[in-house]
């Protein structure tokens, strides 16, 4: 199966120690320089008001980049939009490399971001493709471990899936047993 | 494109309800004819429009990120419509007829929120979802998951019939006649896409209510407003509708006028297929800012209109969906799921004790209750919107309806499920208490996402909002009771001239730096179906605006005598005491350096701007004396206002005239030190300098602003009735902000030399 419109979210480790309406301007701040290369940012939408929401979301036309609270967990977040070409791996490849990048950016404007380095959530964001149900999971677990594998460079995870019911999205928590490097994962 | 595109195609094949399948199909093809550059942009436009799909903030490629106005270097492929990018997200509005909806509904909702928009599902103020950030060649995708649960997004925008509104409470409320909602559905459906609804000008907005009293239906301010009326006709009941036409919000508002007292139910579709025909045929059609049904109204008079809406009822050819439509309303009717009970003791629950108190409403029918989910500025999140749909299904028949003040209503909940159910809602964070009260700000999109927005409305709402939750325990019953409504610019789509505290959003400048505003609005009603729009009152910076309500909240509360409502208060005490209490908040202005803040927007720390005019080089003196008399045509209109608060109706309206006199004066000025004061020379000048070289159009509404100035100057003399001058007043008040607009274009340009 292919795997398009990835989202992937790294937890917050603890308690979330940054202001998130501070994360506004830095991302305002993103759209003015353009500072995400191969995607047009486009404005910043807050939505905090929203009890567990989508947070603060520089949204662009490729791709979004958020500071998240689905679910009521923090995190950043990486959402793609359009269609990427090439094989599922690289398209795995590029979501945790963006999200990982996504972080570091913000880390950079609030150092006391912290992230957890061992989880992150991987959903397919379109049900039309990925309905989710076994048949999915089935398809699409052999796909992700071989995308983690290329891109982590070791197949020590462990997957929970999200949910079964039908009407959520397919998504997998994923558990690694080696503590990864953001920045390393930043730098792709 | 989603990669699912094909995949929702072929599933729905043949198998979504007509029309809306075969639309759908229909939308598709006109994308790819669009993308080939086989149909015009502007025929494109009116097309998208019609189907839902509107236009966002900066997709006209330009966003000013605080210090210029950048390009969006959106790739280059055929426009949407003039000046609309391919690329830039749009909007999509989901048409709710009477706001009705069921689980499943809510579930797609949700799924579509969560896959194409930003994870939000916004409700408007007229019953509508919207869905923000949306690419155009996603929406055949959408289109075809709302069919498949019977929801269509066909005329939801575009010079056509809206959503058609009713009161949320029909069916179950003590005072109504009947209930209006299969009739409110069956109007929905019988106009879509009908031939006579094709022609017009404009948009035409039709409203509902069971009652006349109250404010659910908001028939008063709808172009038309039906309101259900039983009369006994030889010893037999009969059910009708009092029909009103001509009312709308907007710059100016209009109260609806009556078209009859009495039409009965059989005459509801042929009736309103004369209305729309005559509106089709002799409504405006080249300048769109007077092309609305009220216009019509206004210029004919409702006699005349009258009498042409019944001429033309009695040749429309018959039609057997008149009557084969209504067979079934009296058999459409929601019932419980569970028996009736009693409320539940509420045991030192205070959380629960409040959320009865104001989200909780007795049914007609004994033993059941509506249950209020009070929605933060009207959004909702997918996992909210399901947990909802399963909870709508354990406790009713599973419906719900989404209301006008962006919320939603779940009702034939009986009252033995009260506690558990605000239990389940509470456990999704849908169990805030406070619906209907002050704390629940509406808001329309405003600057987050419009193209007209001016100033922050939901930052605004969201402010007052979280400052009033923060201190509602300790809020004087009186001030629970408020209404605060919040619109972003002029056009009122946050309702704020029916709300207690309406505010619309205006810019000012203040230390040669824009400074977001609003104007504050008092004197309006949300009783008896809207009965009554307020007034501008002043303007007040952005983040000065709490205070505003803070200092009127108290002054209510020490003033008000025994259980005087705010709308009688206003009226007794006048507006300028009001206006004297806010008048501080105009003084002392923070420098840009020692306050930035004060220079942004609530929620948007970019330096504030309406659009991407930078500070200009201007001579002191000039501005000066520019100020001056503008500020003196605000006193101007605000008099106008305490005129016809007190009676003097002609009083007022010439004074509304004096003050467009004044602020064009004021403009010229900057020119032409020289300007007399007689009317004529003013209007030449302002004409010759402003209107004729453009400089004075608006971005969006072009001449119209300048247009209220020339009509003013052409009736000059008039005599005014207490609508015509409130009308008068409304539309001074515009034209000033209109002239603080032009001032601020001039001051981007080299100011020419100040003679003849």
């Amino acid at each position: 199966m292919e795997l398009q419109h990835l989202v992937v979210k790294i937890p917050v480790a603890g308690a979330l120690a940054i202001d998130p309406a501070k994360v506004v301007d830095v991302m305002h701040q993103w759209v003015a320089g353009q500072t995400v290369p191969g995607v047009l940012l486009i404005d910043v939408a807050e939505l905090l008001h929203v009890p567990k929401g989508p947070g603060v979301v520089a949204v662009g036309h490729e791709a979004d980049y958020s500071l998240d609270h689905t679910g009521g967990l923090w995190g950043v977040q990486y959402r793609r939009k359009t269609q990427l070409p090439g094989t599922n791996g690289a398209r795995i490849a590029e979501a945790l490399k963006s999200a990982a990048q996504t972080a570091r950016r913000i880390q950079e404007a609030f150092p006391a971001l912290k992230l957890s380095n061992t989880t992150f959530e991987l959903i397919i964001n379109d049900r039309g493709i990925a309905p989710n149900t076994p048949e999915t999971y089935a398809a699409a677990l052999p796909e992700i471990e071989a995308g983690l594998r290329a891109a982590l460079g070791h197949g020590d995870f462990k997957f929970t899936r999200h949910d079964t019911e039908r009407r959520q999205r397919f998504g997998v928590t994923v558990q690694s047993s080696r503590a990864f490097d953001l920045a390393a994962l930043a730098a792709g | 494109m989603k990669a699912s595109h094909a995949i929702w195609k072929e599933r729905f094949k043949a198998k979504l309800p007509e029309p809306l399948g075969s639309e759908v199909d229909q939308f598709e093809t006109e994308i790819d004819l669009r993308k080939q550059g086989k149909i015009d942009e502007k025929v494109f436009a009116e097309t998208r429009l019609r189907r839902g799909a509107y236009g966002q903030r900066y997709d006209n490629g330009h966003r000013y990120d605080g210090t210029q106005s950048r390009t969006l270097p959106f790739a280059d492929k055929p426009t949407k419509g003039p000046g609309t990018m391919w690329d830039a997200p749009g909007m999509l509005r989901i048409k709710i007829p009477f706001g009705g909806l069921n689980p499943a509904q809510l579930e797609v909702m949700a799924e579509l929120a969560e896959e194409y928009s930003d994870g939000i599902a916004h409700v408007t103020t007229r019953q509508d979802f919207q869905l923000h950030f949306i690419h155009i060649e996603n929406g055949p995708s959408l289109m075809r998951r709302l069919a498949a649960v019977g929801i269509t997004t066909r005329e939801a925008c575009g010079n056509a019939v809206r959503n058609v509104t009713a009161c949320p409470y029909s069916g179950v409320c003590g005072d109504e006649a009947f209930d209006v909602t299969p009739y409110s559905h069956v109007l929905a459906w019988f106009l879509m896409g009908h031939p006579d609804t094709m022609e017009f000008g404009r948009k035409l907005k039709p409203a509902f209510s069971g009652c006349a009293q109250h404010a659910c239906g908001l028939t008063q301010m709808h172009d038309i407003g039906y309101t259900a009326v039983v009369r006994e006709v030889d010893g037999k009941l009969q059910r009708g509708f009092k029909i009103v036409v001509g009312g709308g919000l907007g710059p100016v508002p209009r109260q609806a006028r009556l078209l009859t007292e009495f039409a009965p139910v059989e005459e509801m579709l042929p009736l309103t297929q004369a209305v729309c025909r005559v509106f089709g045929k002799h409504g405006e059609k080249a300048n769109r800012n007077a092309a609305r049904i009220k216009f019509l109204v206004d210029k004919w008079g409702i006699e005349k209109f009258r009498t042409e809406v019944f001429a033309v009822r009695k040749e429309l050819r018959e039609d057997p969906r008149w009557l084969d439509m209504l067979k079934d309303v009296e058999k459409s009717v929601e019932g419980p799921l569970h028996p009736p009970g009693q409320l539940p003791a509420v045991n030192g629950n205070e959380k629960l004790r409040e959320w009865i108190k104001s989200n909780v409403r007795d049914q007609r029918q004994d033993g059941y209750v509506t249950c209020a989910v009070t929605l933060p500025l009207g959004d909702i999140t997918a996992d909210q919107l399901r947990s909802l749909a399963d909870i709508v299904a354990k406790y009713t028949r599973g419906t719900i309806r989404t209301t006008v003040e962006q919320n939603f209503l779940i009702r034939w909940v009986s009252k033995s499920d009260v506690a558990a159910l605000y239990g389940d809602l509470a456990a999704v964070d849908l169990g805030q208490s406070g619906g209907s009260s002050i704390v629940d700000v509406t808001a329309c999109p405003g600057t987050d996402t419009c193209k007209l927005g001016i100033s922050s409305s939901r930052g605004l709402g969201g402010e007052l909002r979280n400052r009033l939750l923060a201190k509602s325990a300790q809020l004087d019953e009186a001030v629970k009771g408020l209404h605060i409504k919040v619109s972003g610019c002029f056009n009122s789509c946050g309702v704020h001239h029916v709300a207690d505290l309406g505010f619309y959003g205006v810019s000012r400048t203040v230390n040669g730096y824009k400074v977001p505003h609003f104007q504050l609005v008092v004197g309006g009603q949300w009783e008896n179906n809207a009965g009554s729009y307020g007034l501008p009152i002043i303007a007040i910076p952005s983040k000065r605006a709490p205070d505003a309500v803070d200092r009127i909240t108290e002054y209510f509360v020490k003033n008000r005598q025994g259980d005087e409502k705010f709308f009688a208060f206003v009226k007794r005490v006048g507006k300028g005491p009001i206006r004297e209490l806010l008048e501080p908040l105009n003084q002392n202005f923070p420098t840009h350096d020692a306050d930035p803040g004060f220079y942004s927007d609530w929620g948007d720390p970019r330096q504030y701007s309406i659009g991407d005019i930078g500070i200009g080089e201007c001579a002191g003196e000039v501005v000066s004396r520019y100020q001056f008399e503008l500020v003196a045509s605000e006193r101007l209109v605000f008099e106008a206002g305490l005129h016809l608060d007190r009676g003097a109706t002609q009083q007022a309206g010439e004074t509304a005239y004096a003050a467009f006199l004044q602020a064009a004066r004021a403009l010229i000025q900057i020119q032409y030190d020289d300007i007399g004061s007689a009317p004529d020379e003013i209007v030449s000048e302002f004409k010759e300098r402003f209107f004729d070289t453009k400089m004075f159009f608006d971005p969006f509404v072009g001449p119209k602003f300048a247009n209220y100035f020339f009509a003013a100057h052409a009736a000059r003399g008039e005599t005014f009735t207490p609508d015509t001058a409130h009308h008068r007043i409304a539309e001074a008040q515009l034209f000033i902000e209109a002239v603080h607009n032009c001032y601020n274009k001039l001051r981007s340009t080299p100011a020419p030399a100040a003679t003849k």
